[in-house]
């Protein structure tokens, strides 16, 4: 029994492994040609049949790319959104998380269901009277709306990032807060020395995806943002791409430099971020 | 830890009631082990602190909730029975809106039906085949965790970019895809430039991005003990009888996991509507987020906006509620022993 159900299964896994090859080729092309195409001139790209490696490389596309977008700018502008956006919404979360997972008081559970409800209300339902209450207090065309609401965990990633803290929290051991508080340790202290430093992958994972989601806002800087020097990448590249619909090796160039800083960010925390959406993801 | 057991009781361990609040106060008085190494520690001063700070620290995001939340969930509904345009006067008109959506609104059925079909199809596909690409990456062979990095990646890209990218690829006469169907000789398609396959063109990109669902599927296989397979092969089972009995059963909290939150996310879709068909063709992906943005930023209508969230808003909370009571039916839940 046992040999022949081995030999049976060396077809079926060089069959499986042939599978899952291809489907990791074809997975990877759009990447392969999107790069292909921003390296190539407008009539190297419009040639039939198409070619795959591009005769010279025009790296100037992406200078060029650089200099109409103007991508400085709007780097800038993104950056300081998704830091200020990034450093709020950890400290006020993980701070929440503390409180929700290891303090005790009254009515905190209760108060930890009620704000979790908000992660069933879809964006579309509070835009509108946030933009009304954001338009009365002057906040137009600055980045306050952007990034005010993460500072008391809402707007991007908010409340999830509340709830994957205080789940990892929940599973650090008592015993620790119990002998620092001995030891005469005020709260703070045990969130900062004690629960801080043993989080690290569910951090990395809720630094990783608040990025991205702040990286990848078009809807809020659509809706509040008015002068194009105001923009964020995000938006930049929204009205790029209606501005210049045909310069296709400047547009891909482009897009190649807006996904760069989040695949860079992925792979430099790679081992911990796929690790804390593991532990994390399935315990809801 | 030498804490003394009524210490330990109250501070240890992750299920802490608040009775022990009260029994505590009653033995306040007992004397403790180990005061003299903790001078400033009392039980009620502790449990004092931790109240005090437990409402600080979590106070902002109280307030935030109120503030971005709660007020915007009340005002939102209040607008939603009004005509109100953000500059104009405010007028109420209780269910006019509602009843203009429902019965001339020929875009909001358009847009319903267009959000719909493309969730309840992009769903189940984008699952199947995020469940078989995790089957396959779960085994050990040469380059595997490259593999896993690849797939993954698409996910990882932001949807702004993605859109971009996919926008040329679906180029009908110089994209990847059409030139890929002219090599195994089909021909070639108009892809998001036909209203017809406007939205399975959306759905293939979004089998493209299955990273997210492939991870927890992942999860999922790598959680499974070895010896239930050992088990069946014990007994003559298959492969197929192995995936059909012991990986699929297992699996299935993770497809309802997946599913609720591709429910949440394929009603959201934005960003790709926005810039790569405006809501086009012929409103072909007209999806809902679109059609309020539209309403309340295009055309300056905020009070009928507010009521076209609120359609989304219900079609989201009853898909969910809908997809809780059947996973009755079909959710294996270890500890109910079914």
């Amino acid at each position: 029994m046992r040999p022949r159900a081995s030999i049976a299964s060396i077809p079926s896994r060089v069959l499986s492994y042939a599978l899952l090859l291809l489907v990791v080729v074809l997975f990877s092309l759009p990447f392969v040609w999107v790069l292909r195409s921003s390296l190539m001139s407008m009539s190297e790209i419009f040639q039939l049949p198409p070619r795959w490696i591009p005769a010279p490389f025009a790296w100037q596309n992406y200078i060029e790319a650089v200099i109409v977008i103007p991508f400085g700018r709007y780097f800038l502008n993104s950056m300081v959104v998704v830091m200020t956006t990034l450093l709020g919404s950890v400290l006020t979360c993980s701070l929440a998380g503390f409180s929700f997972s290891r303090l005790r008081w009254r009515g905190r559970d209760t108060i930890f269901v009620v704000l979790l409800t908000s992660l069933m209300m879809p964006y579309a339902v509070t835009l509108i009277p946030t933009f009304v209450l954001w338009k009365y207090l002057g906040g137009i065309n600055t980045f306050m709306p952007l990034v005010v609401p993460s500072w008391f965990g809402t707007g991007v990633g908010g409340v999830f990032n509340i709830f994957l803290l205080r789940q990892f929290f929940l599973t650090i051991p008592f015993e620790l807060d119990e002998a620092a508080y001995m030891d005469g340790a005020p709260p703070l202290a045990v969130y900062w020395f004690v629960v801080m430093p043993l989080s690290t992958p569910v951090l990395v994972a809720v630094i990783v995806t608040t990025f991205g989601w702040a990286w990848n806002d078009l809807l809020s800087p659509l809706v509040y943002l008015i002068d194009s020097n105001k923009f964020t990448l995000a938006i930049g590249l929204a009205e790029f791409n209606s501005a210049y619909s045909i310069q296709w090796d400047l547009l891909m160039a482009a897009s190649i430099i807006v996904i760069l800083p989040v695949f860079a960010l992925f792979f430099a925390l790679q081992r911990f971020f796929v690790q804390g959406i593991v532990l994390t993801g399935l315990k809801g | 830890m030498n804490a003394s057991p009524l210490l330990r009781q109250d501070l240890g361990g992750g299920n802490r009631s608040h009775h022990a609040r009260g029994k505590l106060s009653v033995n306040r008085g007992l004397p403790r082990k180990r005061s003299d190494l903790a001078p400033r520690l009392s039980l009620s001063g502790q449990l004092r602190a931790e109240a005090r700070w437990g409402i600080v620290l979590a106070l902002p995001a109280m307030v935030g909730f109120i503030v971005w939340v709660a007020g915007p969930i009340v005002a939102s509904l209040v607008f939603s029975f009004s005509t109100w345009n953000a500059g104009g006067r405010f007028r109420f008109v209780g269910l006019e809106n509602y009843l203009r959506m429902a019965r001339t609104d020929k875009l909001f059925w358009k847009s319903l039906l267009v959000t719909t079909y493309y969730s309840l199809t992009s769903i189940p596909l984008t699952l199947l085949f995020a469940f078989a690409i995790a089957v396959l990456l779960n085994r050990k062979v040469i380059g595997i965790s490259l593999f896993r990095t690849l797939l993954y990646l698409p996910s990882v890209a932001p949807s702004v970019a993605v859109a971009m990218l996919w926008l040329w690829l679906f180029n009908p006469d110089f994209g990847l895809l059409n030139y890929l169907l002219q090599l195994v000789g089909l021909p070639k398609l108009l892809w998001i430039h036909d209203e017809v396959q406007v939205i399975p063109s959306f759905i293939l990109m979004n089998i493209w991005r299955m990273g997210g669902p492939m991870v927890i599927f992942l999860a999922a296989l790598q959680g499974i003990p070895a010896s239930l397979y050992e088990a069946a092969e014990l007994d003559g089972g298959g492969w197929w009888s192995k995936l059909r009995y012991i990986t699929l059963p297992l699996s299935t909290p993770a497809f309802f996991f997946n599913a609720v939150m591709g429910i949440i996310s394929s009603f959201q879709v934005f960003n790709e509507a926005y810039i790569m068909t405006d809501g086009g063709p012929n409103n072909g992906s007209l999806f809902l987020v679109y059609y309020v943005y539209l309403n309340a930023f295009r055309y300056g209508r905020m009070g009928y906006a507010s009521t076209l969230a609120w359609a989304l808003f219900v079609v989201i909370l009853l898909l969910t509620l809908f997809m809780f009571r059947i996973s009755r039916n079909w959710v294996y839940y270890e500890a109910k022993g079914r």
